[in-house]
């Protein structure tokens, strides 16, 4: 087993614990790279089904092309979406205009927690990994939030051995991260290896393309050549920059991405 | 490095503060592995608290680790060096974080134990140790940092190493170097200093280059733990992740505990076809001949090398949680994908983890018999609180480690840590909280019902162990025997029970067995014939665990010829020699879980 192979067995070993453990799962499913590649190991894992709906938290100021994408895809491939709006914010006004964080807050946050509420759900599948930035980098497989979906991250329960936090009161639910020890460029390793296809926004048009999708308004383009897989893989065996570097949020302030994601923000 | 090798996982443990996150900080940096603004952030981080630049910073990515300056939680990265891939595991040293340390070292390939050379070995560098050590990582080097705190003097750095190795070789663990360091100023951490002109050795990369590769993934019997069983379309396909060996379509496989045979017919995978062979660390799915009942929890293996199945075992295990661990107490054990209800039948022995030291673990027992270098897991003989005698402890605290017997509800399939790792070691849960994780040291049987202290071909049984319990429900007196064990020299016995309580030295004679056994320390010193045996001054006690009203060589030449072997230890010899109350008593009890 090379590598690439150890991080797929144990991505598959995770998502086999969380639908043997856990009750009501759901998976975020975010069009991007990572949930792409997600989507893919939940097939591998269970032998061509994917045995939960995807959930598609949408705010409305996403780049277009995405929705498109997502549409599209999950027709082709029958997939059983759920995309939820936090529809009050919306007729309440909230955009980047409010400030960039409120509208996470709202849009984001609280629309998870609107879903997660909705379909009862106790497991979120969702697809961060440790190397994307600092709060994420400390999170757990297993991650439990409280009735009111915060994230204990200083009492974080143990975990070892791959035996995961399945034991908690009612109303709590676990956040799922079956991508949690992979790293960017893994993602593209293993995209290329295994030849799924991804949206063509990561690909390089008139010198740019995006590293990472977001919202239109919060999200830049990077400067880049790169328009094919490999050629993402040579560009991020060179780079020093991060790959959150274009995504707005992580810059308000140094710990606003822990803030956010106290809150129950993915 | 090629992108197809498995990346080499290190830990970084030690003491509050002796400069874990620093000494990362500082490779990654010095390796130039840290993506732009990482550094510039942890400036502008420095300037908005006013306090210095901390290498720190870069893995503390809390807000709380960055202010209170100590690491809360656990992290991982990845780097590189022109030999090979590593990730690099920081845990905290706060002894109030043990869980989470426990959490990142728990997988590591090779750790390295950072000290303070400064303020020297303290408390939570030798718990580190004891934890590395049951949590089965072997390849250990030590680092003595802040060498510029004793202007990187020889005998700082001297002191460190020998106080660790000192310690490590109670637990039967090598330190593979002692690297003098400072994370702060750079020093030793790519290449030599000339301030360190008396160190010969290699440097911190240096050192991790020089370690062995990621070890193979287990090879060795067959394990696959069944962790589901699904039908989603016409196939009925169990799942699991092979741990340990190999496993081929068409092989002749047995399900444990129950122990049905059945051959694999396919290996579904998706969306290719055609798997014929599975190795160790693949998370698998086959189906089988035969449609027989599977569910998860089972371990798949060959007849010729079965797990064993049990359901009482010898365990080492370290505690965290917040309420002690309490012998009697319901637990739920999960081992690989088995989770069963338990309670712990006995407290060996329970060990300060941070107390011990090679010192006052020889200095408990001068003079008195000792086990020797028996050992199971990482516990000594002499390790635990010689002045309070800790083997008779009915609890576990937080950040102990202890020997213990555990029950379950249900039989398992489980290992040996030693033969397979995944099936050998198991999380305790209590409540909604893993609260302690711990390996198979022994499988003790429960087929004869009887306990036995054996040597070579010399087998004497012995009723030690038994409960005497008045109920309250039947108004009688009962006996509950003890689970089946066999005890060798080394081995700990259980010293006190719910209703047994005796000494740690002393000697059982059994005389319907003509047979002596010495216990030191809690431990089996010696099992040898009577005629071989002589009275050394400690309490007797016979082979039910009554004592013997011996207090002089004399008083036991006349036992010895007032039994009689035809009529065994009859009324008059008892009335005469034996003391039921000395170390039994008679507690009430209401009907009680029987194990
Ligand atoms: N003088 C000197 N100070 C150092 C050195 N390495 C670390 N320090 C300082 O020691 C303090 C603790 O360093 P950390 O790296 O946070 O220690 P740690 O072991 O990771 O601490 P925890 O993770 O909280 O257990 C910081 O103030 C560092 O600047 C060194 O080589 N020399």
């Amino acid at each position: 087993m090379d590598y690439l192979d150890a991080l797929e067995a144990h991505s598959i070993y995770i998502l086999r614990e969380a639908y043997n453990r856990l009750g009501k799962l759901g998976m975020l499913w975010s069009i991007g790279k990572d949930s792409t590649v997600m989507l893919w190991l939940a097939k591998k894992a269970f032998f061509g089904h994917c045995p939960f709906p995807l959930v598609h938290v949408d705010t409305t100021f996403k780049i277009p092309s995405m929705i498109s994408y997502r549409d599209k895809t999950a027709a082709e491939l029958g997939l059983d979406l759920i995309v939820h709006v936090n529809r009050e914010a919306i007729e309440a006004g909230l955009g980047p205009e409010s400030g960039r964080l409120k509208c996470c807050a709202a849009l984001k946050t609280e629309a998870l927690q609107q879903v997660v509420r909705l379909h009862a759900f106790e497991g979120l599948i969702v697809g961060v990994r440790r190397d994307e930035e600092g709060s994420r980098s400390k999170e757990r497989v297993f991650s439990e939030r409280n009735a009111h979906d915060e994230w204990d991250y200083a009492h974080q329960a143990p975990e070892f051995w791959d035996q995961f936090k399945t034991e908690f009161p009612k109303g709590h639910h676990i956040r799922v991260h079956p991508l949690l020890q992979w790293t960017e460029i893994d993602i593209w390793r293993y995209i290329g290896r295994e030849k799924i296809p991804v949206i063509d926004l990561y690909f390089s048009r008139d010198g740019e393309r995006y590293r990472s999708l977001g919202c239109l308004p919060c999200t830049g383009r990077i400067q880049s050549s790169a328009a094919t897989v490999e050629e993402i893989i040579a560009e991020l065996e060179h780079t020093t920059v991060s790959e959150r570097a274009g995504r707005a949020q992580d810059r308000e302030d140094a710990y606003a991405m822990q803030k956010l994601r106290k809150a129950g923000y993915m | 490095m090629g992108a197809r090798e498995r990346f080499l996982k290190l830990v970084l443990v030690g003491h509050v503060d002796h400069g874990k996150s620093s000494v990362i900080g500082r490779l990654l940096y010095d390796t130039g592995s840290l993506p732009q603004g990482a550094v510039d952030k942890v400036r502008r981080i420095a300037v908005e608290t006013g306090k210095r630049f901390e290498f720190a910073y870069l893995l503390d990515a809390f807000e709380e680790e960055q202010k209170q300056g100590i690491t809360i939680d656990t992290t991982r990265l990845r780097f590189h060096t022109a030999k090979r891939g590593y990730v690099i595991i920081d845990a905290p040293g706060h002894k109030e974080f043990l869980k989470n340390m426990i959490s990142g070292a728990a997988d590591a390939d090779a750790a390295f134990l950072v000290v303070d050379a400064a303020r020297g070995v303290e408390e939570q560098s030798r718990r580190h140790a004891s934890m590395l050590s049951l949590l089965g990582i072997r390849q250990v080097c030590v680092i003595a940092n802040k060498m510029d705190l004793v202007d990187y003097a020889e005998d700082a750095y001297l002191k460190v190493k020998e106080d660790m190795e000192a310690f490590l070789e109670t637990l039967g663990l090598r330190s593979g170097a002692c690297i003098p360091l400072s994370a702060l100023e750079g020093v030793n951490v790519l290449g030599g200093s000339d301030k360190l002109p008396w160190y010969g050795g290699r440097s911190l990369i240096e050192t991790l280059d020089a370690l062995p590769g990621a070890p193979d993934f287990e090879q060795s019997v067959l394990r696959l733990p069944v962790q589901d069983v699904y039908k989603f379309d016409t196939r009925r396909i169990i799942a699991g992740r092979l741990e340990s060996g190999l496993l081929r379509v068409g092989d002749l496989v047995a399900v444990y505990p129950g122990g049905r045979r059945t051959r694999v017919a396919s290996m579904p995978l998706w969306p290719d076809e055609g798997k014929t062979e599975a190795v160790a660390g693949e998370s698998i799915g086959i189906t089988v001949a035969d449609e027989f009942f599977n569910r998860r929890g089972e371990v798949i293996g060959h007849a010729s090398d079965p797990p064993p199945v049990t359901r009482v075992f010898r365990a080492s295990l370290f505690w965290m949680g917040k309420r002690p661990l309490i012998r009697g107490r319901d637990y739920k054990l999960k081992i690989a994908t088995q989770a069963v209800p338990v309670r712990v039948r006995d407290i060996l022995r329970v060990v300060d983890a941070a107390r011990i030291d090679a010192v006052s673990a020889g200095a408990a027992h001068t003079g008195a018999v000792h086990a020797g270098a028996a050992h199971i897991g990482a516990v000594h003989a002499g390790a635990a609180r010689p002045e309070t005698g800790v083997n008779d402890a009915a609890g576990v605290e937080m950040n102990d480690v202890a020997e213990v017997i555990i029950a379950a509800r249900e039989p398992l399939a489980l290992d040996l840590f030693s033969v397979c790792r995944a099936t050998g070691r198991f999380v305790l849960v209590d409540g909604y909280d893993v609260a302690g994780g711990g390996i198979v040291t022994g499988i003790e049987s429960e087929a004869d019902g009887f306990c036995f202290f054996v040597r070579g071909e010399m087998k004497v049984s012995c009723d030690l162990f038994e409960e005497y319990f008045y109920s309250l429900d039947e108004q009688a007196v009962n006996k509950r025997s003890a689970r089946a064990a066999v005890y060798a020299v080394g081995n700990l016995i259980p010293l006190k029970g719910e209703s047994f309580s005796y000494p740690e030295f002393f000697d059982i004679v059994s005389l319907p067995d003509d047979a002596a056994i010495r216990i030191r320390s809690g431990r089996v010193a010696e099992i040898l014939p009577l005629a071989a045996y002589g009275y050394e001054g400690l309490p007797l006690v016979n082979g039910r665990g009554f004592a013997l009203r011996v207090r002089s060589s004399e008083d036991w030449r006349r036992c010895l010829g007032d039994y009689s072997p035809n009529a065994g230890e009859d009324a008059d010899f008892a009335a005469k020699w034996l003391d039921f109350s000395a170390y039994r008593s008679i507690p009430f009890t209401k009907g009680n879980w029987e194990i």
